[in-house]
């Protein structure tokens, strides 16, 4: 199983996640991202992340996502 | 607002997609972003092949080209045509309605109504609706519903955002009394305050086209647009289906006392892969229930993806049986609709190609 990181790397190589509080505001992720990510997520942790979670705030930094992904049922 | 329909059906379906066909993989390097990008994005979203009209085609070609494809194959009768509604938001013109255009390149009877209905991805519930309503009058017998849309003329091939997933298309719904006294359940709502989110901003009076509006801009995330191109905002529409969409079927199917499990098929619009999914999951409905492969095959052609659903994915059960349907449609407007209906057996429900 991947981990976030990996997972958020894979989609955008040339950002360093670990380095970012803010990955929307500092432009590592725009919407088609997000979309591609939550694929990625659900497909690793064997969940459906609510469409009604897919929103920005959600996706700011490690602990929003693994926050996100508590509540949808998964154990990151 | 719900609505109730007694003695109405859907007697035979033609969709009309352009020949000329592209696809996504050649069109990607249009568009200013890496390769790897594009192409996780064509597995998340379905994004593959869709069909588009040459240069110069407009709405009521694709119109003529199916009621002409029906007359030739004795499937309809140019006489027994009462009323044309034609369902588009890419009209030929201003001025006058092209539903008469077709009217009059056809031939068809003086004694008959053509309308325009300007709606879009909710409107072929909505154009079913308003078919039957023109069926409780004595004087209509035959309702010719169409739907049509030409909106890649107006999306830019630079912008990320839409132009991937903009089909073109039209279909023709026959729709009539029925002798059964079938039930028809139907939930619209509408949403003008928030407008601005699927729009063309220019070419109509209030910001008529000019060399400033035909510029193209640099819009954010690699992507040119014009203000005579439509924009969407992707997110807002996202979540407006999200949120919105459950509960107007859960809703209906409620007041027409029917579970969830009762309906053979949920036969919803098609704007991409992922957003239907996550529709489906959000209302527990298996995906093979619900859909989702029309914009990998067609693109999203508005209003008329659910009739390529119903032509595509359910061809010949549909021509041999009757199957219990929620249809539902948003988008533009914006607006949602949702019908639950039987359809089936059908005369006729197939897709040809214009040429």
């Amino acid at each position: 199983m991947k981990t976030v990181i990996e997972i958020l790397t894979e989609i955008r190589p040339e950002f360093d996640f670990t380095a970012s509080r803010d990955f929307i505001a500092d432009g590592m992720l725009d919407s088609f991202d997000l979309v591609t990510l939550v694929a990625a997520l659900d497909k690793n942790w064997g969940i459906s992340i609510q469409g009604t979670d897919i929103v920005p705030e959600n996706f700011q930094n490690l602990q929003t996502i693994e926050g996100l992904l508590r509540k949808s049922g998964a154990k990151p | 607002m719900n609505f109730t329909f007694r003695g109405k059906r859907i007697s035979g379906v033609l969709v009309v997609v352009p020949a000329n066909e592209r696809s996504f993989v050649e069109e990607m390097r249009n568009f200013n972003f890496p390769e790897g990008r594009s192409l996780k994005l064509k597995e998340v979203m379905g994004y593959d092949k869709r069909r588009i009209v040459e240069p110069g085609v407009c709405v009521s070609d694709l119109a003529v080209f199916g009621l002409q494809h029906l007359f030739a194959q004795g499937l309809l009768k140019r006489e027994e045509i009462d009323a044309l509604l034609l369902v588009t938001q890419t009209a030929d013109h201003f001025m006058p309605a092209t539903s008469s255009l077709i009217q009059g390149r056809l031939g068809l009877k003086q004694d008959m109504l053509c309308l325009d209905i300007n709606q879009a991805c909710a409107g072929f519930v909505i154009g079913l609706m308003q078919a039957f309503m023109l069926l409780e009058q004595e004087s209509v017998n035959k309702v010719v519903l169409v739907n049509a849309d030409v909106l890649s003329r107006k999306a830019s091939p630079k912008d990320r955002n839409i132009y991937p997933m903009i089909g073109d298309g039209a279909s023709i719904t026959i729709v009539e009394r029925d002798t059964a006294d079938s039930v028809i359940q139907a939930s619209v709502k509408m949403d003008g305050s928030r407008a601005s989110a699927l729009t063309i901003p220019a070419g109509g009076l209030r910001l008529p086209s000019s060399p400033e509006t035909a510029r193209l801009e640099d819009v954010g995330d690699n992507n040119l647009r014009a203000k005579d191109h439509v924009f969407m905002d992707g997110s807002a529409i996202f979540n407006f289906v999200q949120t919105e969409v459950p509960p107007l079927i859960e809703n209906l199917l409620k007041r027409a006392g029917v579970s969830s499990s009762e309906v053979d098929y949920f036969l919803c619009h098609q704007p991409n892969r992922f957003m239907l999914e996550k529709l489906a999951d959000k209302m527990k409905v298996p995906h093979a229930r619900m859909p989702n492969n029309v914009v990998e095959h067609f693109g999203n052609s508005g209003s008329v993806t659910i009739p390529t659903v119903m032509a595509y994915n359910l061809r010949e059960r549909l021509l041999r049986e009757q199957l219990q349907v929620c249809l539902a449609g948003f988008g533009g407007g914006l607006a949602w609709s949702a019908m639950l209906l039987k359809v089936g057996k059908l005369a006729f429900n197939k897709i040809i190609e214009y040429k």
